[in-house]
């Protein structure tokens, strides 16, 4: 894991694509994640007709190019290499709730094309729109198109293809732990944050702990134990709640003078927000701001807050120093633009 | 006086044809619902009955009408004086997605006659629902077209009647219902001069002050610069960002809904300092304060020190001239 796959001189930018039939949620998909477009409000979005190329700008550089349904990728017509060249994965988008046996062809097609010349690339497909199915037939749904995928692909002697596979739903938090899972695979430095995780929960007595990516809230790292998605969801909302106080309160009130100075002495750098929990044995929640662009989030244990806070507060010092050392970038910007 | 614990009861009325989302935001606002458990919900049967109490010793009765038409029909006839005697408030909800709007407006014409017979001063509040199925671009001018029809067929209540659009999916619900919640809190005045005093000792710029349960705001004040908030909306804003925190916490933790309640959050940055606390039995307080520590650990003890006084106005509300006689 951790390795940019074809990665080469040039832009360094990688690159998401989402593919799969029209209507299969891929715009969708993007305006929820990247623009937290409300998921009722996609029911409005245009069919796309071109190559929507669109740049993140976050703790990483990357872009998400939005297909077109109905194009053809390998038309010769088409320059195959410039699309393909820099790719950071393959989203492939399959509509859970409509006929998926075109879109399956379609798809193998296209991994059996890429195969030969861009043998590395990772192929994430998504299952979508699973919120309309009822438990069984999306497990039923989801086993079908795997089988499939993999039953075609080594019928053409392809086995062991690089292809993963999700169910996503843009109506729930889904959506946003399988784009976690796809670019944490784009991260070459996982396991030294991964191992930095550890060592702040082992130290603090931290349940789990999340590394935020705060504007698409997708997670970029945790630590290593078993992760459920009700604390990844926990911790999203979280954020949501941070964010959306802090930009209620957080407007700019112009030039304030006297006594002002002596206050941003003592008030935060950092973001940081505690939430205790009213009944005995629940854990509380933690959130600090890591730079401009990351948040750490924890889960901890019913143990007194106030006590550990010095603890904590040392030690995420410590996971912030060498946060800088694993990501100067983000540093650099946030020097240009201070965080607030 | 204060040993006697007077409850000021409210009679509320929720109408609405069948299908308006009458349940749907009752659920919502009282019994913890998110958005989308709601398609779980049947018709409703007749009528179905909440209580919820609120700040002040205001006893919230909710009447949740079924509005299919052999219900209404019998609303109007055999129950005429049951249902519409002693009200406070109508809330008549409308459903912006009806295919027959002029027969929906008859209907609450009907509804409003029976109203002015039994309970002549009660007050009326009109929500246009379901607006998140109209494009944005086009919704206020839906909104004014239908309030313009619905006022004039309002009668007795024409020039007093309120409007409101609201969704489920949105904060225009927490909206609307603050604003009738407002309406019916006994000693409003009372709360917030206390509340404004507890803002000074505090240097708070922004004091709200909103029911556990329901996250609404019973009322707030706001100090100097605060008040060039840029966002006027963020009262309603901050109901609904609680209440799906308190939803997040249930959801995944496995608590039930109502017991999910934290004893204390808080957010500390460069700009500002917020935290909320508990105040009264149903009631949590939210100081945003100035960013300082010093500021901060003050404001925290001396809001624990101000809860007697506020647990006192809670029992000891005086009487005051009811909303409407029956
Ligand atoms: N899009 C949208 N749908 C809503 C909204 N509110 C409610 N609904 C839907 O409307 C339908 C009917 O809602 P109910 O709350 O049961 O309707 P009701 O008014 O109580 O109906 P009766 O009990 O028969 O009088 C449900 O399927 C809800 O999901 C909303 O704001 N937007
Ligand atoms: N139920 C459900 N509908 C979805 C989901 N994602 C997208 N849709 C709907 O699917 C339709 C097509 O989406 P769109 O993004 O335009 O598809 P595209 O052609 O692949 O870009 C829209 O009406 C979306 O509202 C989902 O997770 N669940
Ligand atoms: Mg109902």
């Amino acid at each position: 894991t951790g390795r940019l796959p074809n990665s080469k001189a040039g832009d360094g930018k990688p690159r998401l694509l989402l593919m799969g039939q029209r209507r299969s949620g891929k715009s969708s998909i993007s305006s929820v994640v990247f623009h937290k477009l409300p998921p009722s409000e996609t029911l409005y979005l245009e069919t796309t007709t071109r190559i929507k190329k669109e740049s993140m700008h976050s703790f990483m550089d990357f872009q998400v190019w939005d297909f077109p349904g109905h194009l053809d990728y390998f038309d010769p017509a088409f320059d195959v290499d410039n699309i393909f060249e820099e790719i950071g994965a393959l989203i492939w988008v399959i509509d859970a709730q409509d006929e998926y046996l075109e879109a399956i062809m379609r798809l193998n097609t296209t991994i059996l094309n890429l195969q030969h010349s861009y043998p590395n690339i990772n192929v994430e497909v998504f299952v979508h729109k699973v919120d309309g199915l009822s438990e069984d037939y999306k497990g039923d749904t989801f086993r079908d198109i795997i089988q499939r995928v993999q039953d075609e692909l080594s019928d053409h002697g392809y086995e062991n293809a690089p292809v993963s596979f999700y169910q996503t739903s843009i109506y729930d938090h889904s959506i946003f732990e399988a784009f976690s899972k796809v670019i944490q695979k784009l991260i070459p430095q996982l396991p030294t944050l991964e191992a930095l995780l550890n060592s702040l929960c082992s130290t603090c007595h931290i349940e789990k702990a999340y590394l935020f990516d705060i504007m698409s809230k997708i997670y970029i790292a945790t630590d290593t134990s078993p992760t459920d998605i009700g604390s990844y969801e926990i911790c999203s909302d979280y954020i949501d709640v941070v964010i959306d106080v802090s930009e209620i309160y957080g407007w700019p009130r112009g030039e304030q003078n006297g006594d002002d100075e002596s206050l941003t002495e003592t008030g935060n750098n950092d973001a940081e927000s505690l939430i205790t929990m009213e009944r005995k044995g629940n854990n509380y929640l933690y959130l600090r701001e890591i730079n401009k662009y990351l948040a750490l989030i924890c889960l901890m244990g019913d143990d007194s807050p106030a006590e550990k806070k010095a603890v904590i507060d040392y030690n995420v010092g410590v996971f912030q120093a060498a946060l800088k050392q694993v990501f100067p970038r983000a540093e650099r910007d946030a020097v240009d633009a201070p965080a607030t | 006086m204060n040993t006697t614990k007077r409850q000021k009861q409210r009679k509320v009325l929720l109408m609405g044809k069948s299908g308006a989302g009458k349940s749907s935001m009752r659920s919502i606002v009282f019994s913890n619902y998110v958005a989308k458990d709601v398609r779980r919900l049947g018709a409703t049967i007749d009528v179905e009955h909440s209580n919820i109490k609120f700040m002040g010793n205001l006893m919230l009765n909710l009447w949740d009408c079924g509005g299919q038409d052999g219900f209404v029909e019998n609303y109007l006839t055999h129950q005429r004086a049951h249902v519409f005697s002693s009200v406070a408030v109508l809330i008549f909800v409308f459903d912006i997605e009806s295919r027959e709007f002029a027969a929906d407006v008859i209907s609450y014409s009907s509804i409003i006659r029976a109203l002015a017979e039994h309970s002549p001063s009660a007050a009326v509040f009109v929500l246009i629902h379901k607006m998140d199925l109209v494009q944005a671009r086009l919704r206020q001018q839906l909104f004014d077209e239908r309030t313009e029809y619905i006022r004039s067929a309002s009668e007795s209540f024409a020039p007093t009647v309120d409007f409101f659009a609201t969704s489920i999916w949105d904060q225009s619900l927490y909206k609307a219902w603050t604003q009738i919640i407002y309406f019916l809190i006994p000693n409003a005045r009372s709360i917030e001069g206390l509340l404004r005093e507890l803002a000074e000792v505090v240097e708070a710029r922004e004091l709200i002050l909103y029911e556990r349960t329901t996250c609404l705001m019973v009322t707030h004040v706001t100090r100097d610069v605060e008040a060039e908030n840029p966002f006027s909306d963020r009262f309603e804003r901050i109901s609904s960002i609680l209440k799906t925190h308190k939803q997040s916490m249930a959801k995944h933790t496995g608590i039930p809904a109502g017991s999910a309640n934290f004893a204390e959050m808080q957010i500390k940055t460069g700009r500002f300092m917020f935290f909320i606390t508990r105040l009264t039995e149903n009631t949590n307080l939210a100081a945003a304060i100035p960013p300082s520590e010093q500021i901060f650990n003050a404001a925290r003890i001396n809001i624990a020190l101000a809860r007697p006084r506020f647990a006192e106005l809670d029992i000891a509300s005086k009487p005051r001239p009811a909303v409407q006689q029956a």
